[in-house]
């Protein structure tokens, strides 16, 4: 088995957990390979031997520039010398943009974005979303190589093993990558990742103006919450792309997701739907995210929202 | 320039969808051509690029290949194939149209709103060993190259590949034009070319979905109503107490 990490470079990210917990759910139990791809600190190796009994790392110049088909030749050329037979990645953009190439390359079968996997005989099983998360969906494969999407926060983060493992440098002949970023412009938050919150503060065209969204933003604070905004707060330019939820946004699994002045399209409720509870702040109650709500407050969100950071302060109290 | 846009054909943002039988069953659910794969369409439009649409899938699909034909593209491709083939069997099949058509952009949604799938221009792309750019808000062609911007996961990239290539679109990358009426009706006598699956020698699918239910999480449904300050007191006390959550 073959776990392609997801990294910064210096550490690993949660969703590198998420994938150790897949593998030992597709029947792995402590047998597989951490692949570490790109630029990657010491610190980083060691962390990732504290959770493998294997770490292979490759810095090869190709993989820096994150080029979907060099990425996927690296990976399909790794999988095959480590004899793996499936293959693990997270599910994230990056991820699915180069797992389906591998499973051609490989002549595997391909598992995108999957919630739960279950080893059956010759095979394994799995569950996922279709239809804009409306329908979960089981599929079956006895493919003999399988590569996995895992979709974030749905596994539980594994832990570090007992023993260290051993790390390797891979050796990798990549042919130049076919795409050339020449800018990136990354849109960091001060706060705590919108996949990996516990809690998320989204607002919608309902809070009425980008200066609106200090309310979203105060509230978020006081929870420790990450904030998110619907297609129609980034489309008015209130918020960065990077904070959208929804179909052509991110995925999110929160503790707990509050959306103020939400309405609760169809293409936003795919992204936030399986969030563990969902709570709605809306003047209109006829707002159809009322009927997906676990908890739900008709009324005015500039003043709701700010009467919950003051009882939000008196809980810390 | 050419370009082959792929599309797919999906149930309407507001439809609901049935569940039969342990199957998605999409007989009385409206259908249209998915939201997604306008932006490619419109792109390819945009560019004055010769421009073919390719759909993988059943009888019905025809409807949809009809509404790019009336949006302008030039001419279409029907690959009829199971509603269920799986993602990589679909884009086997699009390589295979890909390799007779011989275009220099190959463009489809970022995700497609039947099988929440972003696989497919990935895949296609693997298929004939091009560059792919996921996600893609702006593309242009300068001295034979493609430059674009893409989305990522923390941001957006600028950069350039060689073409042929494949692109995945996303919002933003345009605003998708509606058919006119007389373009619905020229659309009528446009070239669609029906092919059958087996004639493009793709292997047999490896993945088989064996169960659909709906998604739906079963909710509390708990409404405060009133003033406000009492109402956010009480929810803050319920996602404390009783949510533990917060």
């Amino acid at each position: 088995m073959l776990i392609i990490a997801e990294h910064d470079g210096r550490r690993l990210l949660k969703a590198t957990f998420e994938l150790v917990t897949a593998a030992q759910a597709c029947g792995a139990a402590d047998d597989f390979t951490l692949a570490i791809l790109g630029e990657a600190q010491d610190a980083l190796l060691h962390e990732a031997a504290t959770y493998a009994p294997q770490v292979v790392a490759s810095a090869h110049p190709s993989l820096t520039d994150g080029d979907p088909a060099a990425r996927a030749r690296a990976v399909a050329d790794l999988a095959e010398q480590a004899e793996a037979n499936r293959i693990l990645m997270a599910g994230t953009r990056g991820g699915r943009a180069v797992a389906p190439r591998v499973a051609v390359r490989l002549t595997g079968a391909y598992l995108e974005d999957v919630v739960a996997l279950e080893p059956i005989a010759g095979g394994l099983r799995a569950t996922r979303y279709s239809y804009l998360s409306r329908i979960a969906e089981t599929l079956e494969t006895t493919a003999a190589v399988v590569v996995i999407t895992c979709k974030p926060n749905a596994f539980t983060a594994a832990a570090p093993r007992l023993d260290i493992g051993d790390i390797f440098e891979a050796e990798l002949e990549l042919p130049a990558p076919g795409m050339q970023v020449t800018a990136r412009h990354t849109e960091r938050s001060t706060r705590v990742p919108l996949q990996e919150a516990v809690i998320v503060v989204t607002g919608g065209r309902g809070v009425g103006s980008a200066s609106g969204f200090a309310v979203i933003e105060q509230l978020a604070d006081a929870l420790g919450a990450a904030v998110g905004a619907t297609r129609g707060a980034v489309d008015a330019g209130w918020r960065p792309y990077a904070e959208q939820v929804g179909q052509t946004g991110k995925t999110v699994q929160p503790g707990v997701y509050i959306a103020a002045g939400v309405s609760g399209a169809v293409q936003h409720l795919s992204g936030m739907g399986k969030s563990r509870y969902i709570v709605a702040v809306n003047k209109d109650p006829d707002a159809p995210i009322f009927k997906v709500s676990d908890y739900g407050v008709v009324g005015d969100l500039h003043a709701v929202l700010p009467a919950m950071i003051a009882a939000t302060a008196a809980l810390k109290d | 320039m050419k370009a082959l846009c792929i599309i797919r054909q999906a149930p309407d943002q507001e439809a609901r969808v049935k569940v039969v039988g342990a199957q998605v069953d999409l007989d009385a659910t409206t259908l249209a051509l998915d939201g997604m794969d306008e932006y490619g369409i419109e792109q390819a439009l945009r560019m004055n690029l010769n421009s073919v649409v390719v759909a993988v899938g059943p009888v019905r699909v025809e409807t949809a290949l009809r509404r790019a034909l009336a949006m302008g593209v030039n001419r279409a491709v029907h690959v009829i194939a199971d509603a269920n083939l799986d993602v990589i069997s679909i884009a086997g099949a699009v390589a295979a149209v890909a390799r007779q058509e011989q275009p220099d952009f190959i463009l489809t949604g970022g995700q497609q709103a039947d099988s929440d799938t972003q696989a497919l221009g990935a895949a296609v792309a693997e298929f004939l060993g091009w560059p792919q750019v996921t996600w893609t808000v702006s593309l242009s062609v300068e001295d034979g190259r493609a430059t674009f911007t893409h989305d990522t996961d923390d941001g957006k990239e600028d950069g350039s590949c060689p073409l042929p290539a494949v692109f995945t679109t996303q919002q933003g990358l345009n605003e998708p034009r509606y058919p006119t009426l007389p373009n619905i009706m020229k659309a009528k006598s446009k070239e669609l070319r029906k092919v059958n699956l087996d004639e493009l020698g793709v292997a047999p699918g490896l993945v088989r979905t064996v169960n659909q239910v709906p998604a739906d999480k079963p909710r509390l449904g708990r409404l405060l109503t009133g003033d406000p300050v009492e109402a956010a007191n009480e929810l803050v006390r319920l996602l404390h107490d009783e949510a533990k959550v917060i």
